[in-house]
């Protein structure tokens, strides 16, 4: 499996703070893959490292089989959206397009320019003017039209009404069917990223806590609901992933390749969301509760 | 990136250059008619200058001072730190550029364009005030508010130190700018900085470039020209000198303080000078020592002091190179 972003051990301190600590992570090429964990789990810190933004302070990154922002053929294979989907408020939509032409030496001009008509823009524009919206697509333009390998978004539909960011992502997904590039884009909402993703990558405090097609991860997941008791009696080779006590109830998500076939247990199978928030919902490592800032969130 | 860093450039410096543009054609137009009353004036070509002649000579002379402050608050502090507080570095650090030639690019063509402007502003102004400058370098006592070229009031407004003045202020107002990451008071600490330096350069490091020439003369009516409380002070007989510093002597050449009785005599308010109290000075053997910069090294202070800012313009342009690859996200 050829790998298209690699970290070993990676961490990124401001000043005393560690935003994002000993973090282990390969992604494969070629998929659509979704990041996802709670604010501050340190996502929008690893894309900002991935495409060179930001240098490690420990550990290592490689992206595409470069160094992050190593020099000009590197920068030609990373493309990246930044949070917020920064523009020129004073430029057009036009000179962005020639902004990335005359700064890239893979520019599609032709795949700019159509996309910029089919999303019905004016090219002569300021971005100032421009909704939330027509802003992200102004910058997802200009991150596909510069043919990267990878392209990275950092939480690019945090912003955008519910419409928007449907409109985003299926627009996403076209471009990613067309020109077959490699994505990874980050999300606090699974919502986000279920329709667009076929890999997903759970980060809590800077860990990795679950990575994997969205297949396999749907299959290796189930959902076990009987009455209440200590999930411990289960086979060695079932990962308890959560544990909810309802009344006298007791729902387990448990990771397994194949469950076991207990009548104490009700086995059925968990969707998505339900596996990614099993992983968020999970004590932290070093003992605040993630749960609390799920929470918040939803 | 020549194409993006002009197309970020445009408004600033249409508008600077608009600005020079209206001073130069005035500086042209009347620039003529006081070089034609120079010739044929003679003697009293300063007294038969017009109002607006005078107001001229000010105006051009501020203007020169002042456009290097205003380079380093409106094109320095913002080049940067406008990107920082949008956020738009991040999609040009993206572009297939790296950081490095992104920040060359735009200090280096911003720089220059700052600097061809600062030059050609001063070469107007320099120009026009050809013929003043050369009555006030020519003449020994102080004509009225004509200084000469090295005078630290007129200095910073002639020649090609205003060159090296605006790329430093513009670097300075981009270091600065980077480091506050805040437009606003990034500019207002750039102004207070760059008038900092221009006060203190004049002050000590000019001075002290070329060791000064020093002479010795006696005190009389003829060279007195105030007396300031503590010390006597003379005019010498060096045309368009820049003096530096003086303190009276006594015969056998120890630096001394004035006599007792010189206060008595100097100190009160009065119609007339008390001629005989200098006389009294100078039987007694009192002399002034005075340290100066003659007017003929007005080009070699000029050439130094824009090497002098060129190079702190380089260094704060690494620094921030420096600064941006190692601290900035």
């Amino acid at each position: 499996m050829s790998l298209i972003l690699k970290a070993r051990a990676l961490g990124k301190k401001y000043r005393r703070r560690w935003a994002l600590s000993n973090c282990t992570l390969d992604v494969p090429a070629g998929r659509v893959v979704g990041l996802v964990g709670p604010n501050g789990a340190g996502k929008s810190t690893l894309l900002n490292l991935a495409s060179g933004m930001l240098t490690p302070t420990s550990g290592d990154i490689e992206v595409c089989g470069g160094r992050p922002a190593g020099g000009t053929a590197q920068l030609a294979k990373v493309g990246f959206v930044a949070q917020d989907t920064p523009t020129y408020a004073g430029l057009t939509i036009g000179e962005h397009l020639r902004l990335g032409d005359r700064l890239n030496p893979g520019w599609d001009a032709a795949l700019a320019e159509r996309r910029i008509r089919r999303l019905g823009l004016d090219p002569r524009q300021r971005a100032g003017r421009l909704s939330g919206g027509q802003r992200a697509q102004l910058a997802l333009t200009l991150g596909i039209a510069k043919r990267p390998e990878l392209l990275i978004l950092d939480e690019p539909v945090a912003a955008l009404d519910p419409l928007a960011r449907r409109e985003f992502m299926r627009d996403l997904t076209d471009a990613v069917a067309e020109h077959g590039l490699s994505v990874v884009l980050s999300s606090h909402l699974v919502s986000d990223l279920e329709r667009v993703c076929d890999h997903l990558i759970v980060l809590v405090d800077s860990r990795v806590q679950a990575a994997g097609d969205v297949d396999a991860l749907l299959a290796t997941h189930h959902r076990f609901t009987g009455t209440r008791r200590d999930p411990a009696g289960l086979p060695a080779d079932h990962h308890v992933v959560s544990v909810h006590h309802s009344g006298r109830d007791t729902t387990l998500l448990v990771r397994a390749d194949a469950p076991v076939d207990d009548p104490a247990w009700t086995v059925s199978r968990p969707d998505l969301e339900d596996v990614v928030l099993a992983y968020l919902g999970r004590p932290a490592t070093d003992g605040h509760s993630p749960r609390s800032a799920l929470e918040a969130l939803r | 990136m020549i194409w993006l860093t002009w197309r970020q450039l445009r408004t600033q410096a249409g508008a600077t250059y608009a600005l020079l543009a209206v001073l130069a054609v005035i500086l042209a137009t009347t620039g003529s008619q006081l070089l034609h009353l120079y010739e044929t004036a003679g003697a009293d070509f300063l007294t038969r200058l017009t109002e607006a002649d005078n107001s001229l000579y000010l105006v051009g002379a501020l203007a020169v001072m002042a456009l290097p402050a205003l380079i380093g608050m409106f094109w320095g502090a913002p080049l940067i730190t406008r990107e920082l507080d949008a956020g738009t570095h991040r999609l040009v650090w993206n572009q297939g550029v790296t950081r490095t030639r992104w920040l060359i690019t735009k200090l280096g063509l911003t720089g220059l364009a700052a600097m061809a402007a600062a030059g050609a502003l001063s070469l107007a102004v320099s120009w026009w005030a050809g013929p003043i400058d050369a009555t006030a370098d020519g003449s020994s006592v102080l004509a009225g508010f004509y200084f000469p070229r090295l005078s630290p009031l007129m200095f910073d407004a002639r020649g090609v130190a205003p060159i090296g003045h605006a790329a430093f202020a513009f670097t300075l107002g981009v270091t600065l700018g980077v480091l506050i990451r805040r437009t606003l008071p990034a500019m207002i600490v750039t102004l207070v900085a760059f008038i900092t330096v221009q006060v203190a350069v004049p002050l000590w490091v000019r001075p002290a470039l070329i060791a000064p020439a020093r002479l010795t003369t006696p005190i009389s009516a003829a060279n007195f020209r105030l007396w300031d409380g503590e010390n006597v002070k003379v005019l010498i007989d060096k045309p368009g000198a820049w003096t530096i510093g003086q303190h009276t002597i006594d015969a056998a050449g120890r630096s001394v303080a004035a006599p007792s009785w010189i206060p008595d005599c100097l100190g009160q308010v009065r119609a007339e000078l008390d001629t005989g109290c200098l006389d009294r000075l100078g039987r007694l053997g009192y002399r002034q020592l005075v340290s100066y910069q003659p007017a003929g090294r007005f080009w070699t202070f000029q050439w130094y002091e824009l090497g002098i800012f060129l190079a702190l313009a380089v260094l704060l342009a690494l620094f921030c190179a420096w600064w941006i690859r190692r601290h900035v996200s």
